[in-house]
């Protein structure tokens, strides 16, 4: 398989399914882990990078679950397909603009994902769409298992898992739940929602991480804290009570919403469809913003003109590396907003 | 509206000068930064927080010039990069992290989760009965009484 193969799909965490899918759009659990016997990648040099890279991705592909891995040699790699990994959610924006021997290495499924000499010698991710982080768990930690029979991870007693940066040190995981909250954001109550999940230390950031917008009302809750704290505790909080009350939130909102300002709600649905299916140019930016009230009206049984999965698609596939991809050739800005604006048209024709 | 300056980009920051005399102008947003009007808002990355703290922290307390024997890296060089260099880091600066880790971890100082399957058995009974001695405490705050004897009973079973 090669990164070509991906893009016949949308991948499982844009399946639509899963607990609490109409609020809950995936759930990802990454682990960080380093080898003990080398330095962190800001002292390692190139040799030492190429050594980290070589044993990391070996060990991998040699594990059962890992033989079927597709490895990306990102040093190697083209923009455009950087790009595509950042837009399937395989890599961090970091990791495309990095620097040297680096890759990832990524399930045929996309339920997994391994970035190798990112900020951490290894990264290893699980994604799943709607709410399923314990299942998610289980996966990740066996794989985790297997690969610390080859691989010796930095590890020590008081402090757990050593990682460059002391903010994921101990069990180096990152429990990150993507949540659509267009309702909240409506009736202005999302302000007070993120000062509460802030008060909790969790981060509330936007649709790719850290230091981005949280466009077509995606939000990205995760924990920050990693040390003092069980893996099972931290999830189990996010599985039993953060998750389910935002969640809880953003339902009543929506029921408002429709019991109160019935026909803005539907108007709003509506005029959205009506742009995308007759814009002539278009953004990706304006085009996820669109997408987000149909995404609620198709939740709430209000919108039936297309569904979940159609508008996945055209989610993933009209954002920049996407539409290159499918037109097997760089487009300028220009060309992609009208690339973008016919290939929508041709989907809701 | 057009900006004044460049003549081509959409005017967005609008400016009335009042002294010495009553004076508009229409600019850009790259124009107005580069008039020094307004200033660009960059977005503060966890680790440029950290980077922040750190140098607050330790511009109090010293240790800029201490070095890892292991990678070299010194703990400015830290400050600066907010990122350590080799796992020894944290013994050679423990004195200067302790008090970071424990910010940034709400006060967590000792790892209670996972032990990798290889680690001895010492370490692994030593990271149970801290998870357990902690789950003990919890149950005991929550008034959870039969939970807090059911952790009790382990932590002795473990013990022995």
């Amino acid at each position: 398989m090669s990164i070509d193969d991906l893009t016949k799909s949308t991948g499982a965490w844009l399946r639509g399914d899963g607990p609490m899918s109409d609020v809950v759009v995936s759930s990802r659990i990454r682990l960080a882990r380093n080898l003990a016997e080398h330095p962190f990648l800001s002292t390692a040099d190139a040799g030492e990078r190429m050594e980290i890279y070589r044993c990391i991705s070996l060990a991998i592909t040699s594990t059962a679950a890992g033989a079927d891995d597709i490895l990306v040699d990102l040093e190697t790699a083209n923009a455009i397909d950087r790009r595509l990994l950042v837009e399937r959610h395989l890599i961090s924006r970091q990791h495309a603009a990095g620097e040297g021997s680096r890759g990832v290495a990524i399930s045929p499924a996309e339920t997994r994902a391994a970035m190798i000499n990112e900020e951490d010698h290894l990264r290893l991710q699980g994604l799943r769409s709607g709410l399923q982080l314990e299942e998610l768990w289980k996966e990740i930690n066996e794989i985790d298992d297997a690969l610390s029979k080859s691989l010796p991870f930095a590890f020590d007693r008081q402090l757990g898992y050593l990682t460059a940066c002391p903010t994921n040190v101990g069990t180096g995981i990152r429990v990150s739940v993507m949540l659509h909250l267009p309702a909240l954001r409506l009736t202005k109550e999302i302000e007070r929602v993120a000062r509460a999940a802030k008060d909790l230390r969790l981060a509330v950031r936007g649709t790719y991480g850290e230091g981005t917008e949280a466009v077509g009302d995606l939000y990205q809750v995760s924990n920050q804290t990693t040390l003092g704290k069980s893996e099972e505790g931290i999830i189990g909080a996010f599985s039993e009570s953060i998750i389910p009350n935002i969640v809880g939130y953003e339902r009543t909102a929506r029921e408002t919403l429709a019991r109160h300002h019935e026909s803005q709600l539907d108007d709003r649905i509506w005029r959205a469809y009506g742009v995308l299916s007759n814009a002539r140019r278009i953004s990706s930016g304006e085009t996820q913003t669109l997408l987000s009230p149909i995404r609620m009206g198709i939740q709430m049984d209000r919108f039936k003109e297309f569904d979940l999965a159609t508008l996945h698609e055209i989610f993933l596939y009209t954002q920049p590396a996407h539409l290159q991809k499918m037109h097997g050739r760089p487009l300028d800005e220009e060309q992609r907003a009208v690339a973008r604006a016919d290939y929508i048209r041709k989907r809701l024709a | 509206m057009i900006c004044q300056h460049c003549n081509q980009s959409k005017a967005t920051v609008h400016i009335t000068d009042t002294l010495p005399e009553k004076r508009e102008q229409h600019l850009c947003e790259v124009c107005a930064q580069k008039a020094g009007v307004i200033i660009k808002q960059t977005h503060h990355t966890t680790n440029e927080i950290l980077q922040q703290f750190i140098k607050h922290k330790t511009g109090l307390g010293g240790g800029d010039d201490l070095a890892c024997p292991k990678c070299g890296l010194t703990f400015k060089e830290f400050q600066i990069k907010g990122q350590l260099g080799c796992p020894h880091d944290y013994v050679a600066f423990a004195a200067l992290l302790t008090p970071l880790i424990q910010r940034a971890h709400e006060g967590g100082t000792h790892h209670v989760g996972k032990v990798p399957p290889t680690a001895d058995a010492t370490v692994k009974k030593h990271t149970g009965l801290l998870r357990l001695r902690r789950e003990l405490q919890e149950a005991i705050e929550q008034e959870n009484f039969e939970r807090a004897a059911r952790v009790r009973d382990q932590i002795r079973t473990m013990e022995n």
